[in-house]
């Protein structure tokens, strides 16, 4: 083997280079056999596993969220449409009452307009039927005056 | 040699001393492999203790091992990139761990105590074959990202803006594993020098800072080599157009 003997010894020394190097390096790389096999190999599939799975589970739960937005907005619409078609019909029930009474108060009026004039003719016409007959009595009378004077005479 | 008065004033630490095992004919340094059987045989204990049982909800240890590999696979991914970071995050992973378990052991566990015929035991991080080891696999692993990913075209990395960058380049790859290796030997064995001779020198107290300092460049080092061997990686993989 090389032997640097820099310290001046014959043997030994801090840069004795032997057989040490080549069986160093066999052992390391049977130890990156060990390991990889013991070690990195199964700590590794546990870890990307769990990775896989949580990574899944976190998609899954934007899927969900997302598809839990979506409802939101969806129910949110219905809500407002069924909002604005209460707010309709409620208002045309309103107008609705409101042409509802004004024509019934126009009915009203209207009928007793007409009973109102009704009376108004029915006193009108027995005015002037008290009143003939009151002229026909007064003629009566007169005449019957008239009758009376000349007949004293 | 001026070296050579330093290494015997500093006996008490034994400098470059090694336990050495002689198999056939080559010769190793024992007490590395040792620490690094111990601290490795604790790593594969930890961990296994770790993923008996997954769940799917993690608890005590399992939480712990998945922050770590989530902290791995984050490295990996920021300097390699999302299209290959997988297939080199086992061996980033690893050069982490082995780098920051081996230091740590290194700095936290009081190996003094062990006697040994020669040398003593320590991170094995503060020992230059180890450091060059895993410098070594790093170039090997970028020069094959490359290539397997790129074919020849990898070699246009070399005359990337211009061609006059490609010395430079070339320079690069042995410049690479020299400052990897000797960045982490250095500063691993620099900690253990200065926490041992503080420890020869004023044995209470005083040295704890130090200590907790060496946890933290521990730590840091362990970093810095993982993240630049997964950024020598991206930048071989890297599609420039």
């Amino acid at each position: 083997m090389l032997a640097f003997n820099f310290f001046g010894a014959t043997e030994g020394g801090l840069f004795d280079i032997n057989a040490t190097l080549p069986l160093m390096a066999i052992q390391v790389v049977a130890l990156t056999y060990i390991l990889n096999s013991l070690f990195f190999k199964p700590v590794g599939n546990v870890v990307e596993k769990r990775e896989k799975f949580v990574s899944n589970n976190i998609i899954e739960a934007k899927n969900k969220l997302s598809e839990v937005e979506k409802l939101e907005a969806d129910l949110l619409t219905q809500l407002q449409s069924a909002r604005t078609e209460a707010q309709r019909i409620v208002s045309e029930a309103e107008d609705e009452s409101d042409k509802l009474y004004k024509e019934a108060l126009e009915l009203a009026n209207n009928e007793a307009n007409a009973s109102k004039e009704k009376a108004r003719l029915e006193i009108e016409s027995q005015t002037s039927a008290a009143r003939d007959q009151l002229s026909k009595q007064a003629d009566d009378l007169s005449e019957l005056i008239v009758n009376r004077l000349i007949l004293e005479k | 040699m001026f070296f050579n008065s330093l290494l015997t004033n500093f006996a008490a630490l034994e400098v470059g001393q090694h336990l050495y095992w002689q198999i056939g004919n080559i010769r190793l340094h024992g007490q590395v492999f040792l620490t690094s059987w111990i601290l490795l045989g604790a790593l594969l204990v930890f961990i296994s203790l770790g993923t008996k049982k997954m769940e799917n909800d993690p608890k005590g240890l399992q939480n712990l091992l998945e922050f770590l590999w989530d902290y791995i696979r984050d490295l990996a991914r920021t300097q390699i990139g999302e299209k290959v970071y997988r297939d080199w995050m086992p061996f980033i992973g690893t050069l982490f761990l082995f780098v920051f378990v081996s230091n740590w052991g290194g700095a936290l566990i009081p190996w003094r105590l062990i006697k040994l015929p020669s040398g003593e035991l320590g991170a094995p991080t503060a020992d230059i074959n180890t450091t060059i080891a895993l410098a070594l696999l790093v170039s090997l692993s970028y020069f094959y990202a490359g290539l397997s990913n790129k074919g020849w075209r990898y070699f246009e990395y070399y005359v990337h803006p211009t061609p006059i960058m490609l010395p430079f380049k070339i320079l690069e790859d042995f410049t690479k594993p020299l400052s990897l290796s000797f960045r982490l030997f250095g500063n691993i064995l620099a900690d253990e020098l200065v926490v041992g001779v503080l420890v020869f020198l004023v044995p209470l107290i005083l040295p704890i800072p130090v200590m907790f300092l060496g946890l933290f460049t521990s730590a840091i080092q362990a970093l810095i080599f993982a993240t630049l061997a997964a950024y020598y990686i991206g930048e071989a993989v890297e599609e420039h157009h």
